[in-house]
């Protein structure tokens, strides 16, 4: 068998040879430092840092406010978020009846340890069930729909300011209540679409339960006197 | 070659002289009669459907316990099951047997602890309104939130729907080695059943708000009588084989157990205005105790 018949398809190429050394020239240094290719962010400024977090924190909460099907809260999970509404909504808890440190309202470390050990254990619950969505995707979901809740909280310090009888008790009822279901259609809206069809209402009821505990400690929130 | 001849169409000619002898034969394997009915009671045997719905649901699990597969078998369960389940720890009727009419080798863990939870906020929400209605006339009341109360109530209650299924299970499974008899509940049936029996206490203690001493007394009686007849039927049949004493003892003491965390919920939680008197009175014998004694100085 001939070089010709088994090469057929390189036949048609030019013969090259590389018999003489070909000279190469150039410059393979690089530019000192890409400047706003969106890669590195080592070298801006640390406002435009905190700025971009903060603004990215601040795009979620106005997802959470009209609830609709997006991908922000999903993609983009960050748990800031959750973390600022959980450390407000344990500071605005205190400074309630302290006379008896027994008999009063729970605890920072107490308010703590229910969002996020809550949170944790839905999420858990959700993925043993079968849901496709991420852990740190539905903590990030289940902190941010706390906010309806905490907006409700700083309300009702606001009306207890003004009197605590029957009439800011209503008042007070009526807020907690609407909070409370705007935070359960909110995380379920983003959370319902990642479960399997036959067990939604197992993943839903937890996370109506969480909330429900929340507004609770809201509602039940006394000032001292 | 060899293999084509065992590959060609085998004839057997005994079937098809058979079949031209009578066309309309049946061509099923014929089993003799006695052989269907020996079929039919291994059917209705426990043991038998607990195994054929095994190899069916795949319910076993699988991995090691330290595996999130293991944990997955144990939420394989629907919404209609659960509901399912939650409605037959009420109904105790003498021929079910929880175990095996609703859990048939599928327990899960769920409903068990989404039970407790439940439970552990109804009985602290409730108890707080209960003790913010028995005290509205009092006005030197003050409400208090009393959060400390949902820690103690939830160690209580998870302690008792673990650690009783525990000794339950490691009771009865003792037993069942000392006298060697086969076919006993898993331990995490025995959760299961202790979880689910524990479902009538939510409405009960939501009930409890009322503040009516005998209502309350009346509640724990029916709902510890429900929930406590589903333990026993359940159990029944796993103490039946021992001696006639062994199995009244058992079953008494779950019942004693299970009514000693209904009595001691109700205690705790749910103080009616008569016992929250007691205090009230120490305490303005203090008062006056001590503007004695600063009069005396």
């Amino acid at each position: 068998m001939s070089d010709a018949d088994s090469r057929p398809f390189f036949s048609a190429l030019p013969e090259v040879s590389v018999s003489e050394e070909v000279r190469v020239e150039g410059n393979i240094s690089m530019a000192s430092a890409p400047k706003d290719d969106g890669f590195s962010t080592l070298d801006e400024p640390v406002r435009d840092t905190v700025l971009r977090d903060l603004r990215a924190v601040g795009t979620k909460f106005v997802h959470v406010l009209y609830p609709k099907q997006s991908q922000a809260l999903l993609r983009d999970w960050d748990l800031w978020g959750p973390l600022l509404l959980c450390v407000t909504l344990a500071l605005l808890l205190q400074g309630g009846s302290v006379d008896s440190r027994e008999d009063g309202g729970p605890q920072f470390a107490e308010v703590f340890v229910i969002v996020w050990f809550g949170s944790v254990v839905i999420t858990l619950n959700s993925k043993l069930l079968g849901g496709t969505i991420s852990f740190f995707q539905s903590l990030c979901v289940l902190g941010y729909c706390v906010m309806p809740l905490t907006v409700a909280l700083v309300v009702c310090r606001l009306v207890l300011l003004g009197g605590s009888g029957t009439a800011s008790f209503v008042v007070r009822l009526v807020l907690v209540s609407a909070s409370f279901g705007w935070s359960t259609f909110a995380s379920t809206a983003f959370l319902a679409d990642s479960q399997p069809p036959n067990r939604k209402a197992l993943v839903v009821y937890p996370v109506f339960l969480f909330y429900f505990v929340i507004g609770w400690m809201i509602l039940t929130f006394s000032p001292a006197q | 070659m060899d293999n084509t001849d065992e590959l060609q169409f085998q004839d057997f000619e005994e079937v098809s002289n058979l079949l031209s002898l009578d066309p309309d034969a049946s061509t099923l394997p014929a089993s003799p009669p006695g052989e269907e009915d020996i079929k039919l009671d291994l059917a209705e045997d426990d043991e038998g459907v607990q195994e054929m719905s095994k190899l069916l649901d795949g319910g076993t699990p699988t991995g090691g316990f330290w595996t999130f597969e293991y944990y997955r078998s144990f939420f394989n369960v629907d919404t209609v099951q659960v509901l399912d389940r939650m409605k037959g720890s009420v109904m105790p009727l003498p021929g079910r047997n929880f175990i095996k009419h609703y859990l048939r080798s599928k327990p899960d863990l769920y409903g068990p602890f989404w039970i407790c939870v439940t439970l552990v906020f109804s009985v602290a929400i409730s108890g707080n309104l209960s003790t913010f209605l028995s005290q509205r006339g009092d006005q030197t009341y003050h409400y208090r939130p009393q959060f400390h109360k949902v820690t103690i109530a939830a160690v209580v209650i998870f302690m008792y729907a673990w650690l009783v299924p525990l000794c339950a299970w490691g009771f009865l499974t003792w037993r069942r080695g000392v006298e060697g008899q086969a076919g006993g509940y898993t331990f995490m049936e025995t959760v299961c059943v202790y979880g689910y029996s524990l479902f009538i206490f939510i409405p009960t203690s939501l009930l409890w708000i009322i503040p009516v001493e005998w209502l309350h007394w009346l509640l724990i009686l029916v709902s510890t009588l429900v929930s406590g007849s589903v333990l026993v039927l359940t159990f029944w049949p796993a103490v039946r084989d021992h001696t006639k004493l062994t199995a009244v003892a058992t079953l008494v003491t779950i019942v004693i157990l299970h009514s000693l965390l209904a009595i001691g919920c109700k205690m705790y939680f749910f103080q009616t205005a008569v016992h929250m008197a007691v205090p009230e009175s120490t305490t303005l014998h203090n008062t006056m105790v001590t503007t004695q004694v600063t009069k005396a100085h």
